[in-house]
């Protein structure tokens, strides 16, 4: 589980973190959700540390993130999975070798071993084995995050964060991502905390669900209350497109 | 206050540099193939233009030295020091700055704006030990090689001059060349590029590690890596030349 309680960030005097307070659950997906520019990606980025908050705690597991040192961040590190926007993929590297690459750098069994969990996580996440060889460029953006995911999972760690996952992947394989992160999630009881603004995907897996608005947290809850929360600043994100509001329509 | 916080930023990404690899396999997997990438990829370059510049370096210190009090002797040796003293080692260095600097900034660069730095620093990597220490280290090793090769074929180049043209002949090349050879200018050629490797290498990570936003900002920390490695490698040539040879 991990806990952000009362946490500020700020930029150049431009306060974008604003006391947030969250509780991200162990076996769920938690997802962030907030219009660009609400501070959705601040507040991921600070709870893994890529970003030092000023005031506040983010407790993993009891472990306070900003009272570590650099070591001991980096310790923790190694039970983060993370799948990025773009995936970042390692350009030099096969597909087979990107999920071999961290349990090269940190786990102590032989090259077949490894191979082997590589092999686990890639048929994990569905990928064919064709595909093992090829470099990061030669797939597509759908197997690229296929990938990533492997990646992330390469290692059993306790805490996946997954930054914008479906961007730039057409709505079938967002719903085949959006699974798969969920089927990973409960499978190994994973606390995955996903960024997005997508509202399919938050329809979909989202079992508690932050709703950030101007850095403050405006709304906790899942996917079966968001429809019916009367906040207006979540309406308005949830009710954009014309097919939500039909579905709200039709729910009338 | 700038240059101030460049500098710091830089000591600072240098104490991540150098410290022991999280996994030394992995620093000794990366390191032969920063040697073929940075050094021996860096050949051909070498080749042509040590031999070019020892040939026309010949050519136009013949012609242009027509007094016929000066020995015969003269052009082999002035060639020869030019290439010992600065050419083999500084200029080679400053051309180098541009081939070395610019594809490691920009390898950098692009690892920093798709993200795949931080995937290393999230999966608790020291990313700038890494992808920056096999890089410096295999450098600095190639560098004495490079200089060493870049003399012997600038003499070449040089002598290829008088078997191949009526400017000046080989036997009074050859003697110009063997004639008050001192060994330590090689010694401080060498030292010097040492310097060099070490600034070409660690500024280019540095600009290519610090690169943020898009396709365009890698193009200008590409740019800012060669145009300021360029400008140390002069200032250091000064400095290692007045502390060598004074």
């Amino acid at each position: 589980m991990i806990e952000v309680k009362n946490v500020d960030k700020s930029f150049d005097g431009n306060q974008v973190l604003k006391n947030v307070s969250a509780v991200f659950e162990t076996g769920k997906t938690n997802m962030i959700i907030g219009q660009s520019g609400s501070g959705k990606t601040v507040l991921m980025k600070s709870i893994i540390g890529l970003h030092r908050i000023e005031k506040g705690r983010i407790e993993y597991d009891g472990r306070n993130l900003p009272d570590m040192q650099m070591k001991e961040i980096r310790i923790l590190r190694r039970e983060v999975g993370m799948l990025f926007q773009g995936s970042a993929l390692f350009d030099s590297l096969s597909v087979l070798e990107n999920v071999m690459y961290p349990l090269e750098m940190f786990s102590l069994t032989t090259y077949e071993e490894m191979k082997e969990r590589a092999y686990f996580c890639l048929k994990q996440v569905n990928l064919e084995e064709k595909a093992f060889g090829l470099a990061p460029s030669e797939i597509s953006g759908g197997m690229q995050k296929r990938v990533a995911i492997a990646r992330a999972i390469a290692l059993q760690p306790k805490y996946l964060f997954c930054d914008e996952p479906n961007s730039g992947l057409d709505p079938k394989t967002s719903l085949i991502i959006d699974h798969l992160i969920s089927e990973i999630t409960h499978i190994f009881g994973i606390t995955t905390i996903i960024n997005s603004h997508d509202m399919n995907s938050v329809m979909e897996i989202g079992e508690n669900i932050i709703f950030i608005e101007n850095g403050e947290k405006a709304w906790q809850g899942n996917n079966k209350d968001i429809f019916h929360v009367d906040n207006e600043a979540l309406n308005g994100f949830v009710f954009a497109s014309e097919l939500y509001k039909q579905v709200k329509k039709a729910n009338q | 206050m700038s240059l101030l916080s460049e500098t710091g930023k830089y000591f600072l990404l240098m104490e991540r540099v150098f410290v022991l690899p999280d996994r030394q396999r992995m620093f000794f997997r990366q390191f032969p193939k920063e040697l073929e990438k940075l050094g021996l990829q860096s050949l051909p370059i070498v080749i042509i233009i040590s031999v070019f510049i020892g040939a026309i370096m010949t050519m136009q210190t013949k012609l242009n030295s027509s007094n016929p009090l000066l020995p015969t002797y003269t052009t082999g040796l002035v060639t020869r020091d030019t290439l010992l003293l600065e050419f083999s080692s500084t200029i080679m260095c400053l051309i180098l700055a541009g081939k070395v600097g610019s594809n490691i900034a920009s390898e950098i660069g692009t690892m920093r704006i798709t993200e795949q730095i931080d995937a290393l620093e999230i999966m608790g990597v020291n990313s700038a030990n890494y992808l920056i220490l096999p890089k410096i280290v295999a450098f600095v090793v190639m560098m004495p090689f490079l200089v060493i090769f870049s003399m012997a074929l600038g003499l070449i180049g040089g002598y290829g001059v008088g078997l191949f043209t009526n400017i000046i002949t080989t036997g009074d090349y050859l003697s110009g060349i063997q004639y008050a050879f001192v060994p330590f200018y090689v010694f401080y050629s060498v030292v010097k590029s040492l310097f060099f490797a070490f600034i070409i290498t660690s500024v280019a990570s540095y600009y290519g590690y610090y690169a943020y936003g898009g396709a365009l900002d890698v193009g200008k920390a590409s740019t800012n890596a060669v145009v300021n490695a360029s400008i140390l490698v002069l200032f250091f040539n000064i400095l290692i030349t007045s502390l060598m040879l004074n």
